[in-house]
């Protein structure tokens, strides 16, 4: 392991140089340099979490809590083996909605945690902004897991990490990232940070599953599939929640997986060489073909979650070495 | 009591428009005389006088939208916190919903705040009744038999009445007994899951909308109803510039129509929300900065009748938590003059037009005397300096509440002294109840 930040002058600047924040709450706000500094620093755990001895000693001490208020196997599990990778201690806890029903509010759980003294904190939640208010209540850092319909950012980070290793740059790719983009917190994040990276963004997706003044977010809207996936390079899919299939917002799975599931005739009008990406978990059949999500020339969906872990321990490593540093900054 | 002379002061009356330097006298907790033309110095009695320093001084501020928790939610306000709270920001009449536990839909709740109200004795207290029973939007309350004892008007509070059958028959029924309906115009379908305005703010923040559209398909429902019935029909809190143009079409109509907005309408836009600032959860929801602006255009040209603070109480417990959980509402009674003086400053109304929407506009529709300075009405007045400078602080609000979108803001405006029936409620020179802050650089 090389020591990865040097602590700098007293004013923290986004010079690439180092992540200058406390947490890790959106993408929204971050700068091209802050971005490329997490990206370089998961390359290099790429290759560690490749070998046969993949433990690292830089959380050596430190304690990580996954706070989950809503269920996750894979981003749960994605921070868990990140952190115990740097060697840190990790645990998880996941807190149904029904014990936060029964009275005890989620400051009373921050403060909570925050007395048992962790060094990061994990959360994911179902309302837009619960994670940010839990960071202003807590002394350690921060990390948003997702929150609501806002921010998951280090699923837009790994996304970056996935396109750039395959493309080599962000700049400049046509992106179209489809389906439910109004309740999607991946969405937003990937739009905020492939603005910031100079891609183009794209949305495609029925009017009932775009949020109103999207396009105000500097991303192109289109209706269908033909003219959304028109020469792109990478086609980002999004997974419909079972709940909003079925009348509200769409008539059926059959006609959704009609105009907006992602098979190999709607794909041909993206480059010859276009890349195809999913959050997961996948609904087959309902936003994707299973003979497009396993084409492995195309499919970057298992790369994807390869890149996760390397991007958490990138993040947690950042996080944690500046919070000994007075530059660090509340995002 | 020995009669007062309020002198020296630049007298507000919207309702014969006088605005000129002069003096008032109360005697016997009424208003004795009052204009230009009281000569001080030919007063032979044996008189209090209260040198106004050349301060306005108007009729007290009639507020007729105000959230009281007593009964039922006391640590949140009482009957005794919320007059206090209200005379501290010069408001000498208001109008409470029934949205209580037990809600006041019956007329032994009424007479009880009533009651209440009347043990405290800082202002004048009218209790809205509920429209329809349990404020579940399907029967009617006994109408007549709570207007007979004392019920302002009829509305389901926070509440909009959707059912357009049971609004007609409200409307057509209230009508005989010469109340209005006070509609939360909003239709609920539309904002059953957004908790701000729809449009790139929310998206932004990820937080489900309620398009702007919602205040003004109320509205346009009612209207349609109005026409049908005749009934007296009020909307609460407009926000929107189509719910606003709507009520000028109608009032242009003949229709007997009027509306209210609050502060946060005309002094905030959605902006406020970023961050997640549940003190600016409100509702309806914050608006677009067009939207704000139509709202000042409507003030200043009298489509709103009225402003009213949309006083709502609510605890930490409501307030810190993640934004879409958080309940709606702000209190607002210490802070109605202060931010509503902004209008003066930044040269949308004048200063009588202003005092008039939150004086006699008001009263007129509520039915009720007071708002005035005529001889002969009670003395109930507020003297405020209008250009004061001043800094929000929510920490000194007597209101046993916080949550105020306009903590920690600057405003100009401060109320120097409340009187209530000839009796002084609020004096800011004996107020030490607080810190002195201002003074302090006075």
């Amino acid at each position: 392991m090389t020591s990865a930040i040097a602590p700098g002058p007293a004013t923290a600047s986004s010079d690439g140089s180092r992540y200058p924040y406390r947490h890790l709450l959106g993408i929204e706000g971050l700068t091209r340099p802050d971005i490329n500094f997490l990206l370089d620093r998961a390359d290099g755990f790429v290759e560690q979490n490749r070998q046969v001895d993949k433990k690292a000693s830089t959380l050596r001490g430190r304690t990580l809590i996954n706070l989950f208020f809503e269920n996750s196997t894979r981003t749960r599990t994605s921070f868990e083996l990140a952190g115990k990778r740097l060697g840190g201690d990790v645990i998880n806890m996941s807190v149904s909605t029904s014990s936060i029903k029964k009275g005890e509010t989620l400051i009373d759980t921050a403060m909570t945690l925050n007395a048992m003294h962790p060094d990061a904190l994990v959360v994911r939640h179902a309302e837009s902004g619960a994670v940010q208010l839990l960071a202003e209540k807590v002394n350690c850092s921060v990390i948003n897991a997702g929150d609501g319909s806002h921010e998951h950012p280090t699923q837009a980070l790994l996304d970056a990490l996935t396109i750039r290793r395959r493309k080599g740059h962000l700049e400049g790719l046509e992106v179209a990232i489809c389906g439910d983009v109004s309740h999607s917190r991946v969405a937003r994040s990937n739009i905020h940070l492939l603005s910031i990276m100079g891609a183009r963004v794209r949305v495609v997706a029925p009017p009932t599953l775009l949020p109103s003044g999207i396009e105000r977010m500097g991303v192109a809207v289109h209706h269908d599939m033909a003219s959304g996936l028109a020469g792109c390079d990478i086609v980002m899919m999004l997974r419909l929640q079972t709940e909003r299939m079925k009348g509200s917002y769409v008539p059926s799975i059959r006609e959704y997986f009609r105009y907006y599931g992602l098979d190999e005739e709607k794909l041909q009008v993206a480059k010859p060489d276009a890349l195809i990406m999913h959050p997961g978990p996948m609904n087959r059949g309902v936003e994707i073909d299973s003979l497009v999500a396993d084409d492995i020339s195309r499919s970057l969906i298992r790369e994807q979650v390869e890149m996760g872990v390397a991007v958490r321990m990138a993040v947690l490593e950042a996080l944690v070495t500046n919070q000994t540093e007075p530059w660090a900054k509340n995002q | 009591m020995r009669p007062t002379l309020y002198k020296n002061a630049r007298l507000l009356d919207p309702g014969t428009r006088l605005d000129a330097k002069g003096a008032l006298l109360v005697r016997d907790g009424r208003i004795a005389e009052v204009g230009p033309a009281v000569f001080v110095d030919a007063i032979q009695e044996d008189v209090e006088v209260v040198d106004c320093g050349g301060r306005c001084l108007a009729p007290g501020l009639v507020d007729m939208r105000v959230q009281t928790r007593e009964p039922g939610e006391e640590h949140m306000e009482t009957l005794a916190s919320l007059q206090h709270s209200a005379v501290a920001g010069g408001v000498t009449t208001v109008a409470t919903l029934p949205n209580t536990n037990p809600i006041i839909d019956d007329v032994s709740l009424v007479e009880f705040v009533e009651r209440l109200a009347q043990e405290v004795g800082l202002l004048n207290l009218h209790p809205y009744a509920a429209a329809t029973k349990r404020l579940k939007g399907e029967e009617m309350t006994e109408i007549g038999m709570l207007a007979a004892s004392g019920a302002v008007g009829f509305t389901d509070g926070t509440k909009a009445i959707a059912d357009p059958v049971v609004m007609r028959r409200l409307l057509s029924y209230a009508s005989m007994f010469g109340k209005p309906v006070i509609q939360h115009p909003e239709e609920p379908a539309l904002a059953r899951e957004g908790c701000a305005t729809e449009g790139e703010t929310a998206t932004r923040l990820g937080l489900p909308g309620i398009p702007a559209c919602a205040e003004v398909m109320m509205i346009e429902r009612d209207l349609s109803l109005v026409r049908l019935t005749g009934g007296r029909y009020h909307a609460a809190h407009v926000s929107t510039a189509a719910a606003i143009e709507a009520i000028r079409r109608a009032k242009a109509e003949g229709l007997p129509v009027t509306c209210d907005t609050a502060p946060p309408y005309f002094a905030l836009n959605e902006l406020a929300v970023v961050g997640y600032r549940t003190f600016a959860r409100l509702s309806p929801p914050l608006r677009a900065e067009s939207d704000r602006r139509a709202v000042v255009a409507g003030l200043a040209d009298g489509t709103i009748d009225a402003i009213a603070s949309d006083h709502n109480p609510e605890d930490q417990d409501s307030k810190r938590v993640p934004f879409a959980q958080a309940v709606p509402g702000a209190v607002g009674l210490e802070t109605l003059l202060p931010i509503s003086l902004a209008l003066v400053h930044e040269g949308a109304m004048q200063l009588l037009d202003l005092i008039e929407r939150l004086t006699v506009g008001p009263a007129r529709i509520l039915g009720l005397e007071g708002g005035t300075l005529a001889a002969g009405a009670w003395a109930d007045l507020v003297v405020f300096e209008p250009d004061r400078a001043v800094r929000i602080d929510a920490a000194r609000f007597r209101s046993k509440s916080k949550n105020s979108p306009f903590d920690g803001k600057p405003a100009q405006g401060r109320v120097w002294r409340t009187v209530y029936r000839g009796r002084t409620v609020f004096d800011l020179d004996a107020d030490d109840s607080r810190p002195r802050r201002e003074h302090a650089h006075a």
